[in-house]
């Protein structure tokens, strides 16, 4: 079982490089997506006995993160009419660097941490913090608000994997809770960047200058 | 079942609202549900309800010591916002009421969780409901606003929901359950595995922190409290940020209980008196004095931690300076916000005069900035002394002198500011703009009321509110 799970992070691990090394807006959502999905199989590899709320937060998972937030930022991407270059404050290349070092950095830190012995030897605490780092990395190195975006979700797929540590402790109800707040953050964001869009007629957040001291 | 009902009618009346045909006659249901939830929390407050240890949600002591004040402090915004929406007729009210109504359901629930997962859903749904509030005035600014708010607080909450992941697993790891619920995280005490209690209080503090707005993590303040309606900063500046102060405290008690208590407070009290020192200096160099009111509020959220920080005397004292805060801060962004629509404009640059423009405003705006930059005898000089005092007491002479310091250079900023805008002759600019703008009862009720409730606070403070914050302290930290 620690074999898949392990094959599954270092998956979610490399989409990290791939979303960070993505130069348009829609293979940056895939990327995103595709993670989101491959997160929401892992808790039924952890969870011993199967029953049937942990399918419905599994299947919940894949459909909120593989289709659902994918498709309200497609649908965006398509009403704005914004052209679909990434257009990196960070470059490609730096931001790849820093993603992979992170990667390694995550393994050596995750060491270093005090951890359970069952957990010692899973790639969880690692790909939770490298996938931390992509996520902040894309959040402050692109400069379209969709980016952005796509950088949030990736911060918060990395705090899921963390949660997994957990998932015989929290209540799946609150996982539950948490997916929820997300969609309808994203939603939310989606409607801000219509509006920015129309507004400022730019999907580009360093034209959003007008507030400053 | 009356804790209950704090959370419930709020929603009720959230899905009245959208469902209510007149947008005339919609904004009613505010007040409405303000004096139910009011009449309902005194209620509790009077005679608070045995609380269960493991229930999730629970009007415990921090609750009845905090939640009454948001609850007086909605009911005025929203007595207010009924005049407000009325001479804002051209914007459609159905969204903004509604949300309203759901921030104060979602506050309820935020302030009575006492599980650490609960606590973040809450807390980041009240984020979410917020959002529409913000940009109501539909302008690029106000969108531009909205999308600095969703991004900093947003990557803020997702660090504290990390923060909450760590806490639950340094009780797994100290071979507790896991168990996210504060009384289990607590009664594990010095069990808890140490590394992971303070990387969780790291990122608690710092995701909790910039839902309070305190420094280095405020940038996202001043845009949202400039572009939004008086209202709605009333309501961030006084209610939203104690849902997350109430969470800071909460936390606290746990990592006290893990016998890590003295690099929490030492960490309180440092990002208390630099979010009091930013704030400062900010204020002296301000000439927009709704943004003016953002970095006045970065100020106090720097002294509930500051007083957080102090121990059990600092704490309680941070519980009446929670009020204090709430009372006068709704005062004082509702006189700003008559101010605003009647000068037509938001800089010293393009107000001035306003005491000939809107008279009764006018004055309850100086008024409210004497009370806020603590004078005697309102309020907030009362909490803040209290909590000198306990930085005294604790031995703290050089914070002491922080705070005093930048207490001062507050004074000077907001002083300078508000006179600017007070005296002198009205702008030209300023007779063309909105001419129905009238100093009617509705608009100027509720500030005076505030204001009255922060001076009767201050000179005389119920005892049933002295004993609620005395059993909150006791409940946090109860004396070894």
């Amino acid at each position: 079982m620690t074999g898949a799970l392990n094959l599954l992070v270092a998956l979610a691990m490399g989409l990290n490089l791939l979303a960070l090394g993505s130069s348009r807006l829609p293979s940056l959502i895939r990327a995103a997506a595709v993670q989101g999905m491959v997160l929401g199989v892992l808790p039924l590899l952890l969870e011993h006995e199967f029953h049937g709320l942990v399918w419905v937060v599994a299947a919940a998972t894949i459909a909120i993160k593989g289709f659902v937030i994918p498709g309200l930022l497609r649908r965006a991407l398509r009403t704005a009419h914004i052209d679909r270059e990434v257009e990196p404050l960070l470059g490609f290349i730096p931001s790849l660097l820093l993603g992979a070092m992170a990667a390694i950095g995550a393994v050596a830190f995750a060491g270093a941490l005090p951890l359970r012995p069952e957990h010692a030897g899973t790639l969880l605490v690692p790909g939770a913090f490298a996938t931390l780092v992509g996520g902040l990395l894309l959040l402050m190195g692109r400069s379209k608000a969709i980016a952005q975006v796509c950088g949030y979700l990736i911060l918060e797929n990395g705090i899921y994997l963390f949660g997994l540590l957990l998932i015989h402790a929290t209540p799946l109800i609150v996982e539950a809770g948490i997916l929820l707040d997300l969609t309808v953050g994203v939603f939310v964001i989606g409607i801000i960047v219509d509006r920015i869009q129309r507004e400022f007629d730019t999907l580009d957040t360093r034209k959003l200058t007008s507030l400053r001291e | 079942m009356k804790e209950l009902a704090l959370i419930a009618v709020p929603f009720v009346a959230a899905i009245a609202a959208l469902l209510w045909p007149k947008d005339e006659t919609r904004p009613w249901l505010l007040p409405a549900t303000g004096v139910v939830h009011v009449a309902l929390t005194m209620w509790l407050l009077i005679a608070p309800p045995p609380v269960e240890p493991m229930a999730w949600v629970a009007f415990d002591p921090l609750a009845r010591a905090v939640l009454p004040a948001v609850s007086v402090l909605f009911l005025a915004c929203a007595a207010y916002a009924v005049s407000y929406l009325r001479l804002r007729s051209e914007r459609p009210n159905r969204v903004f009421v509604a949300c309203l109504l759901a921030v104060l359901g979602l506050l309820s629930a935020g302030h009575q969780a006492r599980h650490l997962g609960l606590l973040w859903i809450a807390t980041e749904a009240v984020t979410l409901a917020a959002v529409p509030l913000l940009h109501f005035n539909n302008t690029g600014r106000a969108f531009e606003a909205t999308w600095k708010y969703l991004l900093v607080g947003g990557t803020g909450i997702a660090l504290s929901l990390l923060g909450s992941f760590c806490l639950g697993y340094a009780s797994l790891h100290g071979g507790g359950g896991g168990d996210l619920t504060f009384v289990a995280l607590t009664a594990q005490g010095a069990g808890l595995s140490r590394p992971w209690v303070l990387t969780a209080w790291v990122l608690l503090l710092v995701g909790y922190g910039t839902k309070m707005g305190l420094a280095p993590m405020h940038t996202w303040k001043p845009d949202a409290y400039g572009e939004a309606p008086g209202i709605v900063g009333a309501l961030l500046a006084g209610a939203v940020t104690t849902v997350a102060f109430t969470a800071v405290l909460r936390v606290r008690a746990v990592v006290d209980a893990a016998g890590a208590g003295v690099v929490a407070g030492r960490t309180l009290i440092v990002i208390g008196l630099f979010s009091m020192l930013v704030a400062a200096l900010f204020l002296l160099g301000t000439r927009d004095f709704k943004r003016m009111l953002a970095y006045s509020s970065v100020e106090h959220m720097g002294i509930l931690s500051l007083g957080a920080g102090l121990g059990g005397a600092g704490v309680w004292a941070a519980l009446f300076h929670v009020w204090t805060n709430a009372l006068t801060k709704g005062a004082v962004f509702l006189s700003a916000g008559n101010i605003r629509r009647a000068g037509g404009g938001r800089t010293q640059d393009e107000v001035a005069g306003m005491a000939i423009l809107t008279p009764v405003s006018a004055r309850i705006f100086v008024v409210c900035m004497l009370a806020i930059t603590a004078c005697p005898p309102f309020g907030p000089f009362f909490s803040e002394l209290r909590i000198l005092r306990a930085a005294f007491a604790d031995g703290q002479g050089a914070v002491a002198a922080v705070f005093l310091a930048a207490l001062l250079f507050a004074f000077l900023g907001l002083s300078r500011l508000v006179f600017a805008i007070v005296d002198g002759r009205p702008r030209a600019a300023a007779k063309k703009t909105d001419r129905r703008f009238r100093e009617t009862a509705g608009v100027i009720v509720p500030p005076l009321v505030l204001l009255g409730l922060s001076l009767w606070l201050g000179v005389a403070t119920p005892s049933v509110l002295q004993e609620a914050w005395t059993a909150a302290v006791q409940a946090l930290f109860p004396l070894p």
